[in-house]
Order: structure tokens, then sequence, then C-alpha cells
């Protein structure tokens, strides 16, 4: 594993340990997930201890100590969503993909998570699909945009 | 590259100068990129109107602006042209060359890209008589579609900088907080704390150094006022912060932003260069021997991060679990100096105290509640957007003046404000006006200023259910009542929504709540019971329903409700046959009804209870209203 782009993250963020959140979203960014060597890198980078280090990849949830699909889709669960059917969406998307949120397909091809209101309140039920966003979503309109990206 | 301004006499120069290029424009165009656009494909028709006025020749006189959020999302992609104040909505890049001959070069309406207003069923042409914007009262909002986000001079030419010029040549760090304070100018995050208050608190601890902290971490969920905001207008953020650095002597700042927000990371991190290439950021501020520098921090996706203490560990690269107040931030924050933390719209109201006068601002809201409030009404709304109106101003005006009213012509049931940490309010309370202390009184609160409009086919069980499922996923674990209560009363809600609620359940959610409100170490888990309080209290005939009928008035918990065809209505169209995940809907032998006559050859469907996992795909496609739910 390339661990030089990790190196050139701490500099990015002048080796500051208050950059903590930001360096591991890069890291993320780079290897899709963190992977345990780059933790180890950023943890003698930083001079911050291993253990703190996973404590703050695994409060949040923005991050992933697991390997995640090419396709990463990711529905919102928001409050706004909720009332507009966003339960019934999300168990359309389990159903087309075939897996459970929080699940990542055997061959890598799709990860599956939700969150907790992306901001798009006006849009929903929201889906944001490799960083596009996917409004007004019915069950309908889940199983067409799960056909496009399957291609 | 900015250009350096290197003293406020040069800054008024520049001003004017931008002034005057604009004014050589003879129309603008703005068209909104908020988030909202976006997904409906506002980049592409930026850059069809880019080629078409270049192809047109008229580049040289017609400004296109890519601006922030207009706050009509529903209607995307929005443009406005000014100064005829034309405004069209639902946008595509193929009507963009009509709009530059017909309506930019010819000064002709087209109809058919003009907002019909659902309860005239009138065109309305201008902007300002569209009812979503004529009932509002847009100052900070207004901004939005004025400016650029990435563009300096488009900030200064709405007077921008004018407030920190102030603070920072003219005035104490004293008269600022005064300023604030006279203002009357209250949080805008949640729990509406005075901010020249909170200013002077921190000011008037011994410390070497001071640090500002804007929130921008807006997790609840419903709301997006502060996320756009932030991509919109992000220089008057910045501006706001640099006063209130003045105010209480700060060298540093940080704007902590969730990391659901990208394209606000990317506006605010532009804005700061620009800012700082321009000397408005970093040392010696327009020679006024002030030093100041931002600096963003990303989240991490934890809704106790927009809890002040919880987001200071967050923003010292920690977990984000908060601590027991007092001390209070301003008083002990960042690195234990004193910090203040204002969120996204508090922090872009400042700078307009500062311009306008603290008496303009104190001139608006009620009595303890001062100026206006931003609010993303959503759900089930005609009008979805966000909304600025003066504290005050009634649920029922909100709702149905600027929302619209409900779609379908379905029944009001309730609003939810003030996010997780809120309540549910009833039809009752429409006339209630909304400002921090009447909201409170209703048991609910102002929050970040989500409004989540409910009709009768939302199920308030559920709805209580979905914030607690929430709030358990979301609590640091770091308190016993929050820890163990919070799932607790989940449990005995997802019990209910299964139709086995106890006939103790109300009894002990009522006490479970009151426990974890009081007992909680901060403000999530102090707050978290409320969803839950306020639909008891306001909604106990649909608990009761649920628990001693085993029925679902809204049609929604899964385990109590059944679909089902209505035959006569059914004209055996077969789209819920085609839609239906587990072909659960199939014809039967029976003929259809169509225009109320049998028809032989087309078959009446049915739905087969066995095989139905209730997922509402049929009801979505049918178009006879043929399907029920009960």
């Amino acid at each position: 594993m390339d661990l030089t782009k990790v190196d050139a993250i701490c500099t990015k963020h002048r080796g500051q340990p208050e950059q903590l959140i930001g360096i591991l979203q890069d890291v993320q960014k780079e290897y899709n997930y963190l992977p345990r060597e780059a933790l180890e890198r950023v943890s003698k980078g930083l001079e911050v201890p291993l253990s703190r280090i996973y404590a703050v990849a695994t409060f949040f949830k923005a991050f992933s100590l697991q390997p995640r699909g090419r396709n990463h889709v990711c529905v919102c669960m928001g409050t706004a969503c909720h009332v507009r059917g966003a339960p019934n969406v999300l168990s359309e998307m389990e159903r087309d993909l075939g897996i459970k949120a929080g699940e990542t397909d055997r061959d890598l091809n799709f990860t599956l998570e939700t969150v907790n209101c992306v901001g798009a309140c006006a849009l929903g039920p929201v889906a944001v699909v490799n960083g596009e966003y996917h409004g007004k979503l019915t069950t309908q309109k889940v199983g067409e945009l799960v056909k496009k990206m399957k291609g | 590259m900015a250009k350096l301004i290197p003293d406020v006499k040069a800054l008024e120069a520049l001003r004017k100068k931008s002034l005057d290029e604009r004014k050589g424009y003879k129309q603008v165009i703005a068209v909104c990129g908020g988030t909202g656009c976006h997904a409906y494909g506002c980049m592409k028709v930026i850059e069809a109107f880019r080629a078409e006025l270049a192809k047109q020749g008229l580049a040289k006189d017609v400004r296109l602006r890519t601006t922030g959020c207009h706050g009509f999302c529903e209607m995307g992609s929005l443009c406005i042209i000014h100064p005829s104040d034309i405004f069209y909505v639902k946008i595509t890049p193929e009507d963009v060359a009509e709009v530059v001959s017909e309506t930019v070069k010819a000064g002709k309406v087209i109809d058919r890209l003009c907002y019909t207003d659902p309860a005239s069923k009138k065109k309305v042409v201008k902007a300002a008589e569209v009812p979503f914007y004529k009932n509002q009262h847009r100052l900070l909002f207004a901004q939005n579609g004025m400016v650029d986000p990435k563009d300096l001079d488009d900030y200064l030419a709405i007077g921008g900088f004018s407030g920190a010029a102030a603070a920072l040549c003219d005035l104490k760090p004293r008269d600022i907080i005064d300023k604030i304070k006279a203002s009357g100018l209250r949080g805008r995050g949640g729990g509406g704390f005075p901010t020249g208050r909170k200013w002077e608190i921190c000011a008037s601890h011994e410390s070497d150094v001071r640090y500002i902290v804007c929130n921008a971490d807006e997790g609840d969920p419903g709301a997006y006022m502060d996320r756009s905001i932030l991509e919109g207008n992000p220089f008057a953020v910045i501006e706001g912060m640099i006063v209130g650095a003045k105010a209480i002597g700060a060298a540093h700042g940080y704007v902590y932003v969730r990391n659901e927000y990208p394209l606000a990371v990317e506006n605010l991190g532009a804005a700061i260069v620009k800012a700082r290439e321009a000397g408005l950021l970093g040392e010696d501020i327009l020679k006024t021997g002030f030093s100041f520098d931002i600096t963003i921090n990303r989240g991490g996706g934890a809704f106790v991060c927009g809890e002040e203490t919880g987001l200071i560990s967050s923003v010292m690269g920690l977990t984000g679990e908060p601590n027991p107040k007092p001390p209070y931030p301003a008083q002990r924050g960042l690195w234990g100096k004193p910090t203040v933390i204002n969120n996204v719209e508090t922090w872009a109201n400042v700078p307009m105290i500062l311009s306008k006068g603290e008496k303009w601002f104190a001139g608006m809201g009620t009595a303890n509640s001062k100026g206006t409030k931003v609010f993303s009404l959503v759900g089930k709304i005609n009008n979805t957007g966000l909304v600025e109106v003066p504290m005050g101003i009634t649920l029922r005006k909100i709702v149905y003046d600027i929302g619209g009213g409900i779609p379908g012509g379905r029944k009001f049931k309730a609003v939810q404000t003030g996010g997780p940490s809120g309540g549910c309010l009833p039809e009752s309370m429409l006339d209630s006006p909304v400002d921090f202390d009447e909201l409170t009184k209703m048991g609910s609160m102002m929050g970040s200023g989500g409004m989540i409009v409910m009709d009768d086919r939302t199920c308030m069980v559920d709805v209580a259910h979905y914030f607690m499922k929430f709030l358990s996923e979301e609590s640091c674990g770091k308190c016993v009542p929050c820890r163990e209560g919070v799932p607790r009363m989940k449990a005995i809600l997802e019990d209910i929504t299964n139709g086995k609620g106890s006939d103790e359940a109300i009894a002990l959610l009522q006490e479970l709540g009151e426990t974890v409100r009081d007992a909680s170490l901060c403000a999530l888990g102090g707050t978290s019971p409320n969803p839950v309080l306020s639909t008891l209290k306001y909604f106990r005939d649909e608990y009761e329903a649920h628990i001693r009928d085993k029925r679902c008035p809204a049609g929604v918990c899964k385990a109590l409700i059944n679909y089902s065809v209505i035959e006569d209505r059914c004209t055996g169209c077969g789209a819920c046959a085609r839609v239906c995940p587990t072909q659960a809907a199939v014809a039967t032998g029976r003929p259809a009804t169509v225009k109320g006559k049998k028809h032989d050859k087309l078959k009446a469907h049915e739905i087969v209870q066995e095989k139905c996992i209730k997922c509402g795909a049929c009801i979505e496609a049918c178009k006879f209203d043929a399907i029920k739910v009960e």
C-alpha cells in the first residue's frame, strides 16, 4: 500500500492534531475507507496515539474502517424525507441492491448507507448517489435509478 | 487573485468601482445555484445561458450571475431577470435560447415559464408578487439572490464589509458588544441565548487568548437554512465573525462545517481565500492594527457536535462528547480559553446590525425575540423552501399564506418545529405567534428553524418513534439517562407501532421522558423527550388507537395496516401490477369500472395480502385513487 499520500495529506494540514477529522476525511477519500496502515501512519505523522485516532474514526459516522463499494448510495432519513416516504424508498433500495443499509456487496460494487439529513429537505425523499442528488424519489424511481447504476 | 485592499478608504473606493461596474450592465440574469437547484440541473442551465449570451452578442450588456439559494426550492431551477424582476421557474437548458431572445432582448414575458399561483390559478410575472416571497420579510435571504458567493466585489456592491469596517475603525470592543446587546439578537442555533450577553461574558473573562467559532454543524433533520446561507453568502458569515473577533479580542476563528455539506465547504473556502488575499482576513486588517483569521474544520457526521461543548471537543480533533456546563464555552472553551460560539445565521445577522443600526434591528419582532428568522418549510406543504419572516408571525401565516397549504387538498395535522429537540404542534396552535418564548411555552422550541408540516397521512406515533430512533443512534453515550432512557423510549414506541403496546405504555413513556429531560448531561439529552412528550400531549388519541384498537389512523404503521383495491374505482389499467415488487397486485376475474361503467375486457385488480410487503408502490402508481390503506 502506497502510504506517501498519507504523508502528503498530513503535510497539507500542517501536521496539526486539531485537523484530525479533516485529515481522516482526506485519507478516506484517497483509499475509499480508512485502512489500518494509513491510520498508523497518521498516528506517527501527527504524534497522536493510535487509540485516539481509532476513537475518533469510530465515533463519527462519516468514517468507514471497511472497504467500500465503487458506487456510494446514501439515502436521506431526515424528518422531511421521512414524512414523505423515505422508509419505503430505503427498503426498495435495499431490495434492488440486495444489501441492507450499512452494507457493501461482495464485489465492492455498491455501498448503501443512510444519513440523518443531507440538507436538501425541499427535494425529499432524497438519495445521494456518488455525490449527485436525486430528489422526490418514489419506489418506482428507485428501481430506475438502480437499473441505471447497474448499467 | 484578488487585489489587496490596504485601508478603509480603498475599501470604499473599491465598493464604488464595483457598483459602477455593475451599473454598466443593462440587465442581470440571476440563476439559483443552491443545492436544491443543483439537483434540478441548474449548472446546465447556467452553461446554456453563458453560451447563448455569447452567441447573441449580449455578454457585455447582460451579466450572468450564479447565486446561492433563492429559497423557493420547490420550483427549481429558478432565475430572476433584473431590473424587470421577471421570475421564471422550472427552467431547463432548452428554455434558455428563448429566454435570451424573447425576454432579455425583446422584453417579452414567456408565459409558460412563469409561476402559477395554485390558489388563484393565475400566472405571476414578478418575483416580488409571488405569494411565497410577498409574504416574507427577506433581509438575510434577499442577499443570497444578489451575490455570487465567490465574488467579493458582488458582496461589496451590496454594502458588504461596511459593518466590519465600522467595527474595526470607529468602535471600541465595548461599543460593539453594547450595540449587539441593544439589538436584542438571540442565538439562531436553538437555545436562543442573547448574543451580546454571550460576547460580554467571553470578553470579561481574563485570558491571553480568545476564540471565535461558527457552528455550521446544522444536524437538525429537516433544517437547511445554515447550509444555504453558508453556500450562498459566505462573506456575510466571515464579516460577522470579524466583528465578533474585534468585540471579544480574538485572533483566530473556526468554522465547523458538516461533512454532508460539500458545497458549503467549497464556497466558504473560496470566500476565505478571497478575503485573505484582499487583506480582510489576516494580519493588520485594513491597516487598523487588528489581526484575525479563520480555519475551516469539517465535521464527521455526528449530531451531538452541534451541541457547543461537543463541537469544541471535535474542533480540537477529539471525539465529540459534550461536557457539563458550567463552565460555559464563553468562559472555558477551545483549549480551555474563552470562546464565543454562534451559528451561521447568527453570524450572518451581525453585519446588518452594525451597518443598519441596532435600533433598526430591534424594531422588528416581538418583545423578547428581535429581527427575522429563517425557517425551512418542508414536508407535506405546497411551497417547500426557505422562508424568512419577522419574529412573532403566526404559524398559520407561514403554513398557509407563504407555504400555500397542504398538497392534494389534504388536512393539516401538525407542524414539527425545533428538530429532535422540539415538538409537534397541532392545528389549535396555528394562530400562536412564533418566537423563542412562545414556542417553548407550547412545548416545542425554535431550534435552528426546521418546520416540518404533517398531514392526516402522517402518524404521530411513528414520528415520535422516528425521533427516538434518531436520537438513540446519535447519543454520544456519555451519560446514563440519555444512553439508556432514549433507546428504552424507542423500544416502547416500536412496540406500539407494531401493535404490541401495553396499557401502561403511555404512563411509562411520560415518566421516562420526564426523567431523561431532567437528568441528562447536555441539551441533546435534555430535550430529547420533547417529540414524545408533545405528541403525547396533543395526539394522545393516536397512541390510544394503536394500543387499544390496534389501528394506525394515518395508515402508516405497517404491522397495523392493509392495502386493498376499491373495486368500483379500479379501471384495470394494471399500473399497480406493473410496479408491485412482489407480484401481490393481480388481476381478478371481475370486470373493471371505467367512467362509472363496468368493462368486461378490463379486469379489476386486487392485492394478495400474503404477498404484500406494504411498500406503497401501488398507491404511488394508481391514478384513480383506487388503493386504500386501513
